[in-house]
């Protein structure tokens, strides 16, 4: 197996496969996952490849299954998902799959029609009853005051098409004899008479503005003088009646309860207030048989006169998408209707049951296979979508493929392929061959669960260039670490290493269940950093003794009070010096001694000391980041870089920031309270300063009786070493492109020389080339690149790394930062919310520390593991990224992606999913 | 009888169980008086006449908030029963489906 140190060696391969087994050796290739086509036509569109036909047709059977599974989902039944994974079927198996899926399709559409006529009626059929109740009462009232048995409407038969249609009829395989209502007549005068008591009673107001357009329109009288007329004279009324019949006329229906008020108003305006509109709430909702949603409605019944209004009113109606109604007028044509209708009701409700049975059993039985189908599908798209990329030999007798393969998988591959033929029955086997090529191969890096993760970090900056060092490794360790040196609290290190090694104990159920909430996904796919970083911010937390801000005394602290009672009882603040008897002189076994949690000077001892391990650390991550670089020159033999750039690039930093990372040893070994005045405390120079003082050539000043300089020679020495890292500066800038001029000059000089032997030389540069590969013709191309162009790039390279170690020394800096201000945040958090629950008398305590705990803890949570972990955890990706890489990481390769149903597969669940 | 989501009860498990642990070792600490907790005592005013009348406040604190330390602990001890009663209802009912 390749290692991790580098990507696997790749080579391009030419495949030729037989036309009758390319098939199932793609089809094996695709189960491996180990072999990365190149798509030979690039300039023939989508359609006019030669397999475009069976691409068309799994899109086609891809669609159905979907249709099936929204059905399915829509049905609430559960799909059967084994997990087991089916080979991809023989082409001639496809017929069979598109057949199933046919006969699938139309059974369910057939159903689902039915389905939605047989609601229509059912909706019809509801509404129906629901107009017949209503109005009842409607007319119930009407009758109370003896009206309503006149209103009639002799061209109401018009309206009296089947109330359930062909389709219902056919559905339902019953009819309805519905009720026609009898056109009834208005004439006698008696009756006539009735009317004008109602309008004197004023019971039916109705009747006053029928009444009204009927004076309007037959005799185009004043209104007022007709009403009074009507009411007054019996005359009047009986020429009225002679001149025809009063038809008053209704039309009753349904219509969508939010589109009463408008429908109410426009009726009004349109027929000018000659038109009476009762309408009634049904409380129950209905559904709609379209879109199934549930919708409230309410049931209409408009009253007018005359054929003109009521054509208006219906278009009315119409345009409001109400449904109307035969509403028959007799009280016991209705009632008789009102039982057909129920009855209807019933035997449509049986139907809709058995159609709703016949879905589910089409439906259930669909749901077992569906998963299988949907990846036997997907699997012949796959290997259609491949074998599209391939060549077509001249003879129509086999494919030519071009692929990259990693170099130790050939084997494996070879026997794929000899799995592949024997399948298909073939006698011809495949041939597989390496090619030479120039193009730079992808890069693979094998990965396993464990390092998974790490990678994914590395490759969210950039993929690295072919053959490159990959810092994954390294990550592994020094990723965690500088986390932990931002997160140090045993406490919340302990919570997230619980959480992530809950995760990786679960890690086979929970990978499983493959959830789709994307924050989830995050955390379980970094669960081995998560567990780690905890892992580390525990070690860091017991270093920096903090545990929920708090401190453990283990080993029992080194140092003691020797006060007297009274100094104790009178002084506010006291000191413990370290040069007396209080401290007892040998460091404190493990971190932190705890005495440190009680002192005024905590936050400025443990600053110097963090940011001091902060450079530390820095420095020698960076220097490990040129070390790195060494073995990526050695690889790609490029002597001119270790020479001209690797080691100009060490000696600068050694000679500046090691140095100080050495004073800074010095100065700790060096410097304590027990010395003597110039070793002690108060004496001992800054490093920063000194550092400072150092690249700008000043001396240092003496003060006191204090030595400005840590050992003799030191100010020699220190100059010695800033011109020497000075002097790298030129040598990185021009030393490469020089030699490289020189070199070039120098072959220029003896092809023109050597003139007669120039075949020779190319023929020897040509074997060379081919023998070489692809690192010497790497070379060759700098060298034909323009040198003005080399010296830019030089020069950038310089800049970058000088000014770049200065600030990426700074920028470490940003561990102490994060530190101090998490140990903080946390000691914030339990002094604000948790002591409120501790510091309190009485034995009420208890239950309020109870309620203050579950606070505190949930702000632990949320604040500092969650936002800080998180803050942390993006400074670490960035020292990692731009500090730690740039020294020696390019990153400019393109990933290698195979062709594997495993990942296609995966990568359409994720689709349909969303 | 179920009154939680699944949720709602695996957050009242975890949070009892670390507020079982956390409350029972810091009543310990109190108890034989740590010197690290001892800012977050209840001692008034801090106007103190004697030495003795320090201890002897400082002391009774220590006790006081040990006892409070582990009444909290077992009141999520009940916490922890009655959640985890809510767990295991809500994953029978959800495997009955």
């Amino acid at each position: 197996m390749g290692s991790l140190f580098r990507s696997e060696e790749m080579t391009l391969c030419q495949l030729f496969l037989q036309s009758e087994a390319a098939y199932a050796c793609v089809s094996e290739l695709g189960e491996l996952g180990l072999v990365q086509f190149r798509d030979l036509n690039p300039d023939v569109n989508a359609f006019q490849r030669k397999f475009v036909n069976e691409v068309r047709r799994c899109d086609e059977m891809e669609r159905k299954l979907r249709y099936l599974e929204k059905e399915i989902k829509k049905d609430g039944i559960p799909m059967l998902d084994t997990g087991e994974n089916p080979e991809a079927p023989q082409p001639r198996e496809m017929i069979d799959l598109e057949a199933t899926f046919e006969k699938l399709e139309n059974e369910l559409r057939e159903v689902n029609q039915n389905a939605e006529a047989l609601k229509r009626n059912f909706l019809e059929l509801t509404e129906l009853k629901h107009i017949l109740r209503k109005t009842q009462v409607f007319f119930d009232e009407a009758e109370h005051g003896g009206v309503v048995s006149q209103m009639a409407d002799p061209s109401r038969e018009e309206e009296q098409v089947t109330l359930l249609g062909e389709e219902g009829l056919r559905a339902g395989g019953q009819a309805l004899k519905l009720g026609r209502d009898k056109a009834k007549f208005v004439q006698t005068k008696n009756k006539v008479a009735s009317w004008s008591i109602v309008i004197v009673s004023g019971v039916a107001n109705v009747v006053v503005s029928c009444l009204l357009c009927h004076q309007q329109e037959h005799a185009g009288l004043n209104p007022t003088e007709s009403m009074t007329r009507a009411l007054i004279s019996d005359d009047n009324i009986a020429r009225q009646s002679a001149l025809g019949p009063v038809q008053l006329g209704f039309v009753a229906g349904v219509i969508l309860r939010e589109r009463i008020p408008a429908f109410e108003r426009m009726l009004w305006r349109a027929c000018r207030g000659n038109v009476f509109l009762r309408q009634a709430e049904i409380e129950t909702p209905l559904e709609d048989p379209s879109t199934g949603d549930q919708v409230y409605k309410s049931v209409f019944i408009i009253f007018f006169q005359g054929d003109q209004l009521k054509t208006r009113v219906k278009k009315i109606c119409e345009g409001f998408r109400a449904t109307l109604y035969p509403c028959p007028e007799a009280p016991a044509d209705r009632r008789e209707m009102a039982m057909g209708v129920m009855t209807r009701i019933e035997d449509l409700n049986t139907v809709l049951g058995q159609t709703q049975d016949h879905r589910h059993r089409v439906l259930v039985a669909a749901a077992k296979n569906i998963k299988n189908w949907f990846v036997k599908v997907r699997k012949i798209k796959a290997i259609y979508h491949t074998l599209n990329l391939f060549n077509l030999d001249v003879t129509q007798k086999c494919l030519i493929a071009e692929c990259w393969v990693p170099v130790l998988d050939i084997e494996t591959i070879q026997l794929a392929l000899r799995r592949g033929t024997e399948r298909s029955g073939s006698s011809v086997p495949p041939i597989l061959n390496r090619m030479e090529t120039f193009e730079d191969p992808p890069t693979y890096n094998r990965t396993n669960k464990f390092t998974k993760g790490f990678q994914a970090l590395i490759d969210a900056y950039g993929v690295a260039s072919y053959r490159e060092m990959n810092p994954t490794p390294y990550t592994i360790i020094t990723f965690p670490f500088l986390f932990a040196i931002m997160f140090g609290d045993t406490g919340h290190g302990l919570i997230m290493f619980l959480f992530g090694g809950w995760m990786v104990l679960k890690e086979k159920p929970l990978a499983a269940k493959k959830s789709d909430n994307e924050i989830w996904n995050i955390f379980f796919g970094g669960r081995y950093i998560i567990f780690l970083m905890g892992l580390f911010s525990m070690y860091t937390g017991l270093i920096y003794n903090d545990i929920f801000s708090k401190s453990l005394n283990i080993f029992g602290s080194n140092w003691l009070i020797n006060y007297n009672r009274s100094t104790i009882q009178h002084n506010k603040d006291l000191q413990l010096n370290p040069s007396s008897e209080d401290y007892i002189d040998y460091p404190y076994p493990f971190g932190m001694d705890p005495v440190w949690q009680l002192a005024e000077n905590k936050i400025i001892f443990q600053n110097s000391y963090k940011m001091k391990i902060s450079i530390i650390f820095g420095v020698i991550h960076m220097l490990f980041g040129v070390l790195v670089g060494l073995w990526n020159h050695m690889y790609f033999k490029k002597r001119l870089n270790i020479t001209c750039e690797f080691v100009p690039q060490v000696i600068f930093l050694l000679a500046l920031f090691f140095y100080m990372v050495l004073l800074m040893f010095i100065k700790w070994i060096k410097y304590g309270p027990k010395n003597e005045l110039i070793d002690g405390p108060g004496c001992a120079p800054s490093v920063l300063i000194t550092f400072i003082n150092m690249v700008l050539f000043k001396p240092a000043t003496k003060v006191g009786e204090c030595e400005p300089y840590m050992y003799g020679g030191q100010s020699g020495l220190q100059k010695f070493l800033v011109v020497v890292a000075l002097l790298c500066v030129p040598w990185m800038l021009l030393a490469k492109p020089i030699s490289l001029m020189r070199n070039r000059r120098k072959q220029h000089y003896q092809l023109n020389n050597h003139g007669a032997e120039n075949g020779d030389v190319e023929a020897s540069m040509g074997t060379l080339q081919q023998s070489g590969g692809v690192t010497q013709n790497g070379g060759h191309k700098e060298e034909e690149e323009n040198m003005m162009e080399i010296f830019i790039h030089q020069g950038i390279h310089t800049i970058e790394y000088v000014l770049g170690s200065v600030s990426h020394t700074a920028s470490y800096l940003r561990l102490w930062a994060l530190s101090l201000a998490h140990a903080q945040l946390s000691e914030v958090l339990w002094n604000m919310v948790m002591r409120n629950g501790l510091a309190r008398e009485g034995w009420d305590g208890g239950i309020v520390l109870y309620a203050i705990f579950a606070f505190w803890a949930v702000l632990t949570v949320g604040i500092l593991v969650l936002m800080e972990g998180l803050s942390a955890f993006l400074h670490t990706l960035r020292l990692h990224w731009v500090e730690f890489q740039s020294k020696f990481y390019s990153g400019l390769g393109y990933s290698f992606q195979p062709f594997s149903f495993e990942i296609i597969l995966d990568a359409a669940q994720a689709t349909t999913e969303d | 009888m179920k009154i939680c989501g699944p949720k709602y009860a695996l957050c009242g498990l975890i949070l009892s169980v670390w507020g079982i642990f956390q409350l029972l070792l810091m009543g310990v600490f109190f108890y034989v008086r740590s010197v690290a907790l001892v800012e977050d005592l209840p001692l008034g005013e801090g106007n103190f006449t004697t030495l003795e009348n320090f201890y002897d406040v400082v002391d009774r604190g220590y006790t006081q908030n040990a006892y409070n330390c582990w009444i909290a602990a077992c009141i999520y001890v009940l916490t922890f029963l009655f959640s985890g009663h809510q767990f295991y209802l809500n994953s029978r009912s959800s495997l009955s489906v």
